[in-house]
């Protein structure tokens, strides 16, 4: 038996109810593409061999696994991405209340933000971004 | 009974605004053919139905009616899955998008948040389909096209911190309101930086021309969508086109100030156009983005890969750093007519 503490109060339930929209639509594009691909697998003719089905290398029989190695710098990047992606959902909170919370808030920010360039700055001379 | 309602009613809104984005894409993809058509000196697909306007549908119907290959060395389940994970961002984002004032979907006040969530599950579906097709031109292009991805979502979303910062919300029907005004009101000329670097990173989170090294057709044939053919394909291409509508309305409403007009509040011409409703003016500032990715395709030479990853880390995200740095200076200081 939950505690009248536990309920969520009025305008939380509103502000829950907001988002029933966002989550029928997301459910309504997934439903339209896999209405799409049902149609296409039911209206589509299906006579496969094995030529047709195997992996596409330009005619050539397939040379080895696909699955490869490929360059660590994929991995870098994604690393990168993930501490810039973080610091921007940071940021999100931050540049709506900024006016409010004023120059203290600008300056917590900048320490944050510093930090982070000074990665980045590291990053850039160790040679992690270069593509050649 | 009165959830039920309540239910329909959702859903006949959200259908009433698919169905114009599935249109908007079909139309834009036999513009983009005639356009690329004319700047070419060529005539651009002009035999089905009126002047050739009807081609999407034959094109999609043709789609249908083609084999879907599964490939034998393929893993199945997450073949079929990915072009489902990329169609879906790029529609449920409009969810939160107002097209005219008060025409949203779900008003929440989380709404750039989800934009921005949406579409970094987009890159899922790139990935995805890369690596479930287990061929190495699928596997090249997916780690492109998600390394490429994922660089360019950070300049945006630091372009889009820039817009909050002015608006001060989240909600995207806020932001719009905070540049009601006429045009030199809207967040381009403040932002111009960000805008100008929202839109770059836009045009190649989209993997469009000149940024689409992930497809490239003369080096790995076309990418992480090599193995789908048929409907599988169609749903890949109707995703692309969409995402490119979601950020060409994502620039409309961000910069160009959503569904005011360009004259909104000056005296004597701003009442004189009053009446055009604001679905109009978003639907028209739109299209000029939609027209300026098939401007940009017909003009523009590809960009080298490592010329993409050094512009978007080494050019777009220093400047977007800079710029939020002077912008967060100007919104406490209170300085100039925009902060």
């Amino acid at each position: 038996m939950p505690s009248d503490l536990d309920l969520p109060t009025d305008g939380e339930w509103r502000m829950v109810e907001s988002y029933l929209p966002v989550l029928v639509f997301i459910v309504m594009a997934l439903g339209l593409g896999v209405l799409l691909m049902a149609l296409g697998f039911i209206l589509a003719p299906r006579n496969p061999d094995d030529e047709k089905l195997s992996p596409y290398e330009c005619g050539f029989e397939a040379f080895e696994d696909s699955r490869m190695q490929f360059d660590v710098r994929y991995y870098l990047v994604a690393i990168l991405f993930i501490i810039f992606d973080l610091e921007i959902a940071f940021l999100f909170p931050w540049a709506i209340v900024l006016e409010q919370i004023g120059l203290f808030g600008f300056g917590s920010m900048a320490v944050f933000v510093g930090l982070l360039l000074v990665g980045f700055l590291y990053e850039w001379k160790k040679g992690a971004l270069e593509w050649e | 009974m009165a959830q039920l309602w309540e239910l329909s009613l959702i859903m006949i809104q959200i259908t009433a605004l698919i169905i114009p984005v599935l249109l908007t894409v079909a139309l834009m993809t036999v513009a983009e053919r005639k356009i690329i058509g004319k700047m070419q000196l060529r005539q651009g697909p002009n035999r089905v139905g009126l002047n050739g306007w009807l081609q999407p549908i034959a094109d999609v119907l043709k789609l249908i009616m083609k084999e879907a290959v599964l490939p034998s060395s393929a893993s199945k389940g997450l073949f079929i899955v990915a072009p489902l994970l990329s169609i879906m961002p790029a529609l449920a984002a409009w969810a939160v998008l107002p097209v005219a004032e008060g025409w949203v979907i779900a008003d929440v006040n989380a709404g750039l948040l989800y934009v921005l969530a949406m579409a970094s599950l987009g890159v899922y579906g790139v990935i995805v389909a890369g690596w479930a097709s287990n061929s190495k031109y699928a596997l090249l292009g997916a780690m492109r096209a998600g390394a490429q991805v994922v660089s360019y979502e950070i300049a945006m979303g630091f372009a889009l911190v820039g817009v909050l910062m002015a608006a001060g919300s989240l909600n995207i029907s806020a932001i719009v309101e905070a540049q009601a005004g006429p045009i030199w009101n809207w967040f381009w000329l403040p932002l111009l930086p960000l805008f100008l670097v929202y839109w770059i990173s836009g045009v190649a989170e989209t993997n469009r021309l000149p940024f689409d090294v992930a497809e490239g057709e003369s080096e790995i044939v076309a990418g992480f969508h090599v193995e789908y053919s048929g409907i599988a394909f169609a749903i890949f291409f109707l995703a692309e086109y969409a995402n490119m509508v979601l950020i060409s309305g994502l620039a409309a409403i961000m910069f160009l100030g959503g569904w005011y007009s360009p004259v909104h509040g000056l005296p004597l011409i701003g009442p004189a156009l009053a009446w055009v409703p604001g679905v109009i003016w978003f639907g028209l500032k739109t299209s000029f983005f939609l027209f300026c990715y098939i401007w940009f395709r017909g003009t523009f030479p590809r960009y080298r890969y490592d010329q993409i990853m050094r512009l978007g880390w080494k050019v777009l995200i220093p400047v977007t750093v800079v710029w939020l740095i002077v912008e967060s200076v100007f919104v406490i200081t209170g300085f100039g007519p925009w902060f």
